[in-house]
């Protein structure tokens, strides 16, 4: 439960956030100081957080839109051609 | 009869109407300043609603009224304001109705930099005295954020840039406020797109931006203008979207620089701001990941490894077992063989004891007789001892040699105390009187001295024969002979003092 949790808290996280905190746990492993059991439990969090910085950088898709003002100040996109 | 009434009058002078004069000189005026160009001071200025702009241009002699219409209006590079010194190409025009002329102004321009900067040091320490461009107003921008607002013409080299730059980077979701960057109109709809960028809800149709791109290309002071307006500052410095002002080229400051939260050098420079480089993000995840799995093995092969080797350490069980056991046989064989050899030892002890025990009345007999020879011994011992000693006695002669020296004993004491008491009289004063020498004393007093020897004086003269009393009669009289003589008692006080 807690750990379904844990993987739910990765999905919110910023590239950022999520980056700093992989290498955290890399320097934590490679260090050895800790538990068995925290050992398997951060693998499994590194690998959600690597998963979660990885789909955010494959999201890296270019998307250029120009504002349109409408007649009542209302506003929406129109594509645009990056020229 | 004018002619009559004023002989003074040319009568050649072709006579005007009011109408006919004023648009005379409407038609000079508009002939002659068709296209001027005039140094003044704005003062008085105000837009009416219609969109024209009125305001009179001063200097120290004059004032000239002036008008820009609409249309100008929307042409203008600088936005007019009181207090400039401009120089306005127009025209002039005659008012008839009023009797009154004007410059209509079809484009304006700055006196000169050295006013322009003024103005902008000016706004610039108003500004920041309201604390506008604090840094503590200063947010950071996202490390990476998901969409992008820029604010520029949709036209020309800068969003081109900023969208190239971008895809090198890193491809985001870029929209685009289309706003004019020079001109009359463009301080207005700068500070429209930056208002409307944070207008936008957070889940909204049009997503909203995590930060905003500010941006134009080079050009004059008063070609970069609209972003040193009021309006475009304030709008920068409250928006609650961090802002990247990139105006102009980098020696290019203008105001909004001030108010943004950071200011970029040039258009792709904020770019680069605005996003890291995703290739870069993807080597580091990568190699998170391989030291994630690397680091991971290594703790586990690690742990098995120790398992492996604590386990090796561990002893066979049944060897453990066959040992014990093999000493507990041992054990119990020693302890049947020493039962065995104990109760031997005993049994041979007490035979031997038994063997050496004997009958009480050959006991007595054998001590009888010791008895006997012990008493036999005893008494020819003692017979023996008083018969030596008698022998010894008889050998000292005792009798006789103890008489001889006490007889020896009590001469020698006779003769010693003679011989002291003949050096104790050699000693004595009396031997000096008997030389001839006299005592004097008084009482027991021996007189030492003829200061102890006081005229009428009654005194003692010791002669080696006997004593005579006698007084002194005073100082002496002889001087030599008898104070020898009465200093001559000085040794037998000494020799006084011996005893």
């Amino acid at each position: 439960m807690a750990e379904t949790d844990a993987m739910d808290s990765v999905a919110t996280m910023s590239f950022e956030e999520a980056l700093a905190e992989l290498e955290s746990i890399v320097t934590k492993l490679e260090q050895g100081r800790i538990t068995l059991d925290e050992a398997i439990g951060s693998y499994e969090r590194g690998a959600a957080l690597k998963r979660h910085c990885e789909g955010k950088l494959r999201e890296a898709t270019e998307k250029v839109e120009k504002i349109a003002l409408g007649p009542a100040g209302s506003i929406s996109t129109e594509p645009m051609d990056p020229a | 009869m004018d002619e009559k009434a004023s002989p003074t009058l040319l009568p050649n002078v072709p006579e005007y109407s009011v109408g006919e004069i004023s648009r005379a000189i409407k038609r000079t005026l508009e002939s002659d300043f068709r296209q001027v160009r005039v140094r003044g001071e704005i003062t008085g200025f105000k837009r009416a609603g219609s969109g024209h702009l009125y305001f009179r241009l001063k200097d120290d002699e004059a004032v000239l009224d002036a008008c820009c219409w609409r249309s100008s209006a929307a042409r203008l590079t600088i936005a007019p304001e009181d207090g400039l010194e401009v120089v306005c190409v127009g025209r002039i025009s005659a008012y008839s109705g009023r009797s009154s002329y004007q410059l209509i102004v079809d484009s304006i321009e700055l006196a000169g930099e050295g006013a322009l900067l003024k103005l902008l040091e000016d706004r610039r320490k108003r500004l920041a005295a309201e604390g506008l461009f604090d840094e503590a107003r200063k947010r950071a921008l996202p490390f990476l954020p998901d969409v992008i607002g820029v604010v520029t013409s949709p036209t020309g080299a800068v969003i081109r840039d900023i969208l190239h730059r971008l895809r090198d980077r890193f491809p985001r979701r870029v929209l685009l406020w289309p706003v004019l960057v020079q001109g009359e109109d463009a301080a207005a709809q700068i500070t429209a797109a930056i208002e409307g960028f944070n207008r936008l809800p957070e889940r909204g149709a049009v997503p909203r931006p995590d930060v905003l791109i500010v941006a134009r290309g080079g050009g004059s002071l008063e070609d970069l203008w609209a972003f040193n307006e009021e309006a475009v500052v304030r709008a920068a410095a409250a928006s609650s979207i961090p802002l990247i002002s990139a105006v102009g080229h980098e020696t290019d400051f203008t105001l909004i620089d001030y108010a943004a939260d950071r200011r970029a050098p040039t258009p792709t420079a904020a770019a680069e701001m605005a996003v890291p480089v995703r290739s870069e993000l993807l080597a580091r995840v990568l190699d998170g990941s391989a030291r994630l799995e690397g680091a991971t093995g290594r703790f586990l092969d690690h742990r098995r490894d120790r398992v492996a080797g604590l386990a090796r350490g561990l002893p066979d069980p049944v060897s453990l077992i066959e040992t014990a056991a093999q000493r507990l046989d041992d054990r119990s064989e020693r302890l049947q063989v020493a039962i065995a050899n104990l109760l031997e030892r005993r049994r041979a002890m007490t035979a031997e004891c038994g063997a050496r025990l004997r009958h009480p009345r050959d006991q007595i007999a054998a001590k009888r007789q010791e008895l006997v020879s012990c008493v036999r011994a005893l008494d020819g011992a003692a017979r023996n001892a008083v018969a030596a000693i008698g022998a010894r006695y008889d050998r000292l002669g005792a009798e006789h040699r103890l008489a001889n020296g006490i007889a020896r004993l009590l001469r020698d004491c006779a003769g010693r105390i003679e011989k002291e008491g003949r050096l104790l009289e050699s000693y004595s004063y009396r031997g000096v009187l008997a030389r001839g020498f006299a005592l004097v004393r008084d009482g027991e007093h021996a007189l030492g001295s003829v200061e102890e020897a006081k005229p009428g004086m009654g005194v003692t003269v010791t002669f080696h024969d006997g004593d005579v009393g006698a007084t002194i009669d005073g100082p002496d009289p002889g001087k030599e002979k008898p104070a020898r003589q009465v200093s001559r008692p000085k040794p037998p006080v000494r020799q006084g003092s011996l005893f």
